[in-house]
């Protein structure tokens, strides 16, 4: 049981990163489906800035160099990302769709062809390392090692979660993004920096995705490497995520534990079939499509996506 | 009058593309007065201020403000003059509260304190004798609370000069006397407030001032108190300009649309139409006039069947009384059911009830042969009740409605489709083929482009890249060429030049001659009274009269479509 | 002097450029953009390749070529793979021109491949292999019918949110193909080793042809269909003016539903196709992904099926050509392709933007003209 929740929570982590990415880019009103591709690029980054930290750490890593060089590698490459489908999207206001469809492809693509020059002959150790638990977490038994027992990267997904709801809901920054994802032209006329809004959203929202990916690699599976598909699945998975906490990063929080659980439960449970397994699976995209019904039904103002999601904002179309 | 003026417009002038929106205007706004802005729809009245509140830039002339000349080329820079504008359309977010809609985009060098905001807007409130919650979403609020949010907003901003663009139009007579309540209080406040509206009841009660704009020129600035609302009219309506239109007296008008007792609510909860009933004589035209959003457009939309009403019928009145029943209009379910109805004769008198003289159904063919030769007439005219029908099964009832709407590309035409295509809009569905027939759209087409003088570069071009004048020639032509009993048009020349315009008057006399029973939403007065047979004049979703076109006056007219429930405290 | 300065302060903070959208571009304008755009990402493409290489880009493109047309069986597989790619855009197709955003082909082209493998299954050598691949089309198609107007209805009548829904039920499809292999696969490898029975005729001698005959002939259809059907019609004016329809009598509700019903159903056709002719198989790979990627060839073709036979095309083309790339310059894996197709779509997404908008630098001299850009009254 504890090894389930362990398991689900760090699941959990990868969703809630990507979650929460999603979340910023789509108060901005962009419907990124290029978010998988971005979290392969975070993946890329940060195993990038591990390879070459390791490689001047000379077999004697600091942890929190480590953590710190992973960290901002990561941000940066999927932030770049990010960078290309705001200018398609913002600038050159072209399909969303179409656009992160295309980042989605090019990030698996240009992950996998990445990862085939990054030196992995440390990340085994830098792995256990990333994520080694908080130091007292051993002496607290179950308790510690549910709550206490993780890397640190658990511990910033959440912050960051609770953070962007703060910001979201208590600042004026994030009352300035929401209106652009509202009513672009009514915060424009209210004199707010619509382009700029949009910009820094894309890129923030881009950089905290990439972690996510950066974190299975790193801290869950310990630095082992196939492909990027299994990247670009959680990517996904964190797109109905947003769907299913309607909106809320601190809801994310609970829902990609739910989200994560269903994922893990299949293969934890010793006595379920393989096809039970298949079935619990697919049960968070059979909950999203349900959500997603039951909002529309209901047509309730307070749950619904921002307004003018997935459409691009010329002034002169007013 | 020793108040201290605030604005002063000098000659100011503004055109877009040939159309002079304003003409060498020249006014001046005092502090502390209610100045109300009279004219009607397309006087210019608020593009002039538009230009106090930066949307638009004047051509030539200056304002100033405060003794100083000043440049407006947003509504930032407006704001930075204090000068605030509420408009018809609120700019306001659905699922912010109202306090996070008034301090949108304020205050980026002091902390976000949204408390200290609401403690601000609270004394504001009270001050000036606002009912509002801040903490309630836009989406839960009535009009009259989000255009309290939009007042409060400018407030909030240090506007001292504020422009409501006609505010009381979707008011209740309470809410009204609530918002004159507020806007007293701001003059107390030594704010200067402009009122652009057409409602001469409302002028005479609330301002001190009044500017009256006719035709993109201002006609003059006088005080309330020394003026009528007799005055104003003449004013604001200029002296009867006889056109000339040819206008037959009408041939053997038969009844042809009945509508009674027409009542809907529209999507701000309040009642667009009150009320209205009227009737269509086949024969004449029966224009309606009326202030803009009075009404007309939801009125042509329902008797088309595009609405939900809340009560009311319309009936339609098909003159076939002994004529043959085809199929070219009628399905063959209808017939049978006309057949049931007992409504159907054989042409020596005996009833046809698609039964054979033993009471036994006639087969499905033998009803298609008989009905196909000609042998079925009418026994008496047809009576249709329209009432929730959509568009289709009026259609499929074998009704002959033509409607030319008001938003031309947005809903009578697809912008980027061609003019066949567009032609085949209406009777894509003739013949039971899977293919769409575009041979007659394409004669149709090239008919129209001919006879009409449309100037298009061919027929294969999208009707979108077509000017104004010639979209609405394709329309019109569209809708006359499928041989309408009813044809209602709104606003058909709105936008087009003066041959053009004389064009589509000369049609729809035609079809008038033709017997057609022609409904014409109008803007101007003197085509109205030199083109109808009558006039209905509507205001605020109510028919406030109907006139004889032939006799009636145009301050008449005038004070009929400014008569709303008089607002007193 | 005071205001005359205020005012070239003013005019300075107009913007350098602006933006106008433009009247339509002529046609060989529009393509001589995207000409350029897709060959310079080609170069591109092929100096990045060389970069990590030893080889020169002048390589990269006989490879690219050589990798697409280098032999009759290479060009036969380029021709199959265009036609699979065109058997989607075709059934994408509808549902875009109606402005409904079916982004859910992937998971349509499973569930109706899975059908048709569960009929080869359970009946393979059961009952004679005509019927079974009888059978195969009927409950392929369905499925497919099926998987496209679920969000059909629900957009229908409750405006559910479309792209979000398709793309679920994307993942729901592939669970369900795991789920099924399961099932089948005793020994829980997750393989289902391609089945004996239910598979196409040759035609000619060869067994690419049927796919290819099929798909080209259905991108003819579904031009036709579009073009000169009532349905046809009655797709675009939706999709163009939902308002024209209602003022016309279109039931709107029904137009959505009939065409998702043809969407899906067509997407069935090609699963039932990489079932029965190609893959005799299922896995949750089985449709490569080319319901995300012919999004993309319709997209560039304008919705026109007849253009999309070349978009699809060229698709088909790069992807085929990378592969040969990728081992002749030496790559460990197929990301290299990606990458390629990664920037060919950006050069060319971005060249919507200069056929759809102008960008008109600001003249010295000239006086605001943003503040006119408002209609007369």
């Amino acid at each position: 049981m504890i090894t389930f929740l362990v398991s689900a929570i760090s699941i959990a982590t990868v969703l809630l990163f990507g979650c929460v990415g999603e979340i910023i880019t789509e108060k901005a009103g962009h419907l990124n489906l290029g978010i998988p591709g971005i979290m392969c690029m975070g993946t890329a980054g940060g195993c990038l800035g591990t390879s070459l930290y390791m490689g001047i750490a000379n077999g004697n890593p600091s942890w929190l160099l480590l953590v710190l060089f992973s960290l901002v590698f990561s941000v940066i490459f999927a932030a770049a990302t990010g960078a290309i489908y705001a200018l398609l999207t913002v600038s050159l206001r072209c399909n969303q769709n179409i656009t992160g469809l295309a980042i989605t492809i090019f990030g698996a693509g240009a992950t996998d062809f990445l990862m085939s020059f990054v030196d992995r002959t440390h990340f085994d150790a830098a792995g256990k390392l990333i994520s080694s638990p908080l130091p007292f977490a051993k002496n607290l038994g179950w308790f510690g090692e549910i709550f206490l027992g993780h890397g640190v990267f658990v511990y910033i997904a959440i912050a960051v979660a609770l953070a962007c709801t703060f910001v979201l809901n208590k600042t004026r920054v994030g009352l300035h993004l929401r209106a652009v994802g509202e009513s672009p032209a009514t915060a424009d006329a209210a004199g707010i920096n619509v382009t700029a809004y949009k910009y820094v959203a894309i890129l923030v929202g881009s950089g905290i995705a990439g972690l996510g990916g950066f974190y299975y690699i790193m801290d869950y599976i310990k630095g082992s490497w196939e492909n990027a598909s299994i990247i670009e699945a959680f990517g996904w998975l964190a797109i109905a995520l947003v769907i299913f906490v309607l909106w809320k990063p601190h809801l994310g929080i609970l829902g990609a534990l739910l989200f994560g659980g269903c994922y893990i439960v299949a293969f934890v449970l010793a006595n379920v079939t393989s096809t039970q397994k298949e079935i619990i699976k697919m049960l968070p995209y059979v909950i999203t499509i349900v959500v997603l019904i039951v909002t529309s039904i209901f047509d309730d103002k307070e749950n619904q996506p921002p307004a003018s999601l997935g459409l691009p904002y010329f002034r002169e179309d007013r | 009058m020793d108040k201290k003026t605030v604005v002063e417009l000098c000659h100011i002038t503004k055109r877009f593309g040939k159309v002079v929106a304003n003409c060498d205007v020249s006014m001046d706004v005092k502090q502390g007065e209610i100045l109300s802005v009279l004219g009607e729809n397309g006087c210019g009245k608020t593009t002039l201020m538009n230009m106090l509140a930066g949307i638009y830039y004047p051509d030539e002339g200056k304002i100033i403000i405060n003794g100083e000349e000043a440049t407006i080329r947003s509504p930032k820079d407006a704001f930075s003059y204090k000068i605030g504008m509420i408009h018809q359309h609120f700019k306001l977010i659905d699922v912010f509260t109202a306090a996070e809609n008034i301090v949108l985009g304020t205050g980026e060098d002091e902390k976000y304190d949204i408390k200290a905001a609401k403690t601000r807007i609270s004394e504001m409130s009270e001050k000036y004798g606002f009912h509002i919650d801040l903490d309630k979403k836009i989406h839960e609020m009535s009009v009259s609370e989000k255009q309290t949010v939009e007042i409060i907003k400018v407030l909030y901003r240090g506007a001292d000069i504020l422009i409501l663009d006609e505010p009381t139009a979707v008011l209740t007579p309470q809410e009204i006397r609530r918002l004159f309540g507020v806007l007293r209080a701001m003059r107390a406040d030594g704010k200067s407030v402009l009122i652009i509206t057409h409602k001469l009841n409302e002028v005479m009660e609330i301002s001190d001032r009044v500017a009256v704009l006719r035709k993109g020129a201002h006609i003059a600035t006088v005080n309330t108190a020394e003026t009528s609302e007799k005055e104003l009219a003449d004013m604001m309506v200029g002296q009867k300009v006889s056109l000339n239109i040819d206008r037959p007296l009408p041939e053997n008008p038969a009844l042809r649309l009945d509508v009674d007792g027409l009542t809907m609510t529209g999507p701000e909860g309040n009642l667009v139409l009150d009320n209205v009933s009227f009737e269509a004589y086949s024969g004449e035209i029966l224009g309606i006039a009326g202030i803009a959003g009075s009404g007309q457009r939801e009125l042509l939309e329902s008797i088309a069947g595009l609405h939900h009403l809340d009560s009311g019928s319309v009936t339609y009145y098909n003159p076939k009384k002994d004529k043959p029943i085809t199929f070219f209009h009628k399905s063959f379910e209808r017939v049978m059911e006309l057949a049931e109805e007992g409504m159907l004769r054989y042409a020596d008198g005996r009833d046809f009830d698609g039964k054979d003289e033993d009471g036994k159904p006639l087969h499905r063919k033998t009803i298609k042969a008989v009905v196909e030769a000609g042998e079925i007439f009418f026994k008496e005219d047809e009576v249709i009740n329209l009432r929730e029908k959509t568009p289709l099964q009026i259609k499929e009832l074998g009704v002959r409605f033509s409607f030319v709407p008001e938003d031309r590309l947005g809903m009578g035409l697809v912008g980027n489709m061609d003019i066949i295509d567009n032609m085949m809009l209406r009777s894509y569905r003739r013949g039971h083929s899977l293919f769409v027939d575009r041979k007659k759209p394409e004669e149709l087409a090239n008919d129209i482009i001919e006879s009409l003088k449309v100037v298009t570069p061919g027929t294969h071009t999208a009707v979108r890249k077509l000017s104004g004048g010639n979209v609405q020639k394709v329309l019109v032509g569209r809708e006359i060429a499928a041989g309408p009993k009813v044809l209602m048009a709104a606003y058909p020349v709105r936008g087009l030049d003066i041959n053009s315009s004389y064009l589509i008057y000369n049609l729809l006399t035609e079809q008038k001659k033709n017997g057609v029973a022609v409904i014409f939403v109008g803007e101007d007065l003197d085509v109205l009274l030199s083109l109808c047979d009558r006039i209905m004049v509507v205001s605020g979703g109510k028919v406030t009269g109907i006139l004889d076109a032939r006799t009636a006056e145009k301050d008449e007219i005038g004070l009929l479509m400014t008569k709303t429930d008089s607002v007193k405290e | 002097m005071d205001n005359q300065q205020k005012k070239q302060a003013q005019v300075k903070k107009e913007p350098f450029f602006r933006l106008v959208k433009r009247d339509t571009l002529p046609v060989g304008k529009v393509i001589l953009i995207y000409a350029i755009a897709i060959v310079g990402s080609l170069l591109l493409s092929s100096i990045i390749c060389s970069a990590f290489s030893d080889k020169n880009p002048l390589q990269f493109f006989s490879s690219l070529f050589g990798g697409a047309f280098g032999s009759s069986r290479r060009i036969w597989l380029l021709l199959q793979d265009t036609a699979l790619l065109l058997g989607v855009a075709i059934a994408l197709v509808p549902a875009f021109k109606m402005k409904f955003w079916n982004l859910g082909g992937n998971g349509q082209i499973l569930v109706s491949c899975l059908a048709a493998v569960a009929c080869m299954y359970y009946l393979g050598g059961k009952i004679p292999d005509f019927l079974v691949i009888i059978l195969m089309t009927v409950t392929s198609i369905l499925a497919g019918a099926i998987w496209g107007v679920l969000p059909a209805i629900f957009k229908a009548l409750f405006n559910t949110n479309e792209s979000l829904f398709t793309l679920m039920l994307n993942y729901i499809a592939s669970g369900l193909v795991a789920m099924f292999i399961s099932i089948w696969v005793k020994s829980g490898s997750g393989v289902l080793y391609p089945l004996p029975n239910g598979h196409f005729p040759n035609l000619f001698g060869s067994k690419y042809l049927l796919t290819i005959i099929v798909f080209f002939a259905l991108a003819v259809l579904m031009f036709v269909y579009l073009k000169y059907t009532k349905q046809g019609y009655e797709i675009s004016v939706v999709g163009d003016s939902p308002n024209t329809a209602k003022y016309i009598g279109i039931d709107v509700k029904k137009v959505i539903i009939r065409t998702m019903i043809i969407s899906g159903a067509l997407c069935g056709v090609v699963g039932l196709f990489v079932a029965g002719s190609i893959e005799h198989t299922v896995s949750t790979a089985s449709a490569n992904n080319m319901g995300f990627t012919a999004i993309m060839a319709t997209w560039l073709a304008a919705f026109n099926p007849l253009i999309m036979m070349g978009t699809c095309g060229f698709i088909a083309f790069v992807d085929k050509g990378m592969m040969e790339v990728r081992s002749a310059f030496g790559f460990t894996n197929d990301s290299i392709a990606n990458i390629v197709i990664g920037l060919v779509y950006f050069c060319v997404i971005a060249c919507s933007f200069f056929i759809t908008y102008e960008v008109k630098f600001r003249k010295p001299e000239a006086r605001s003209t943003k503040t006119e850009g408002g209609k007369p009254l």
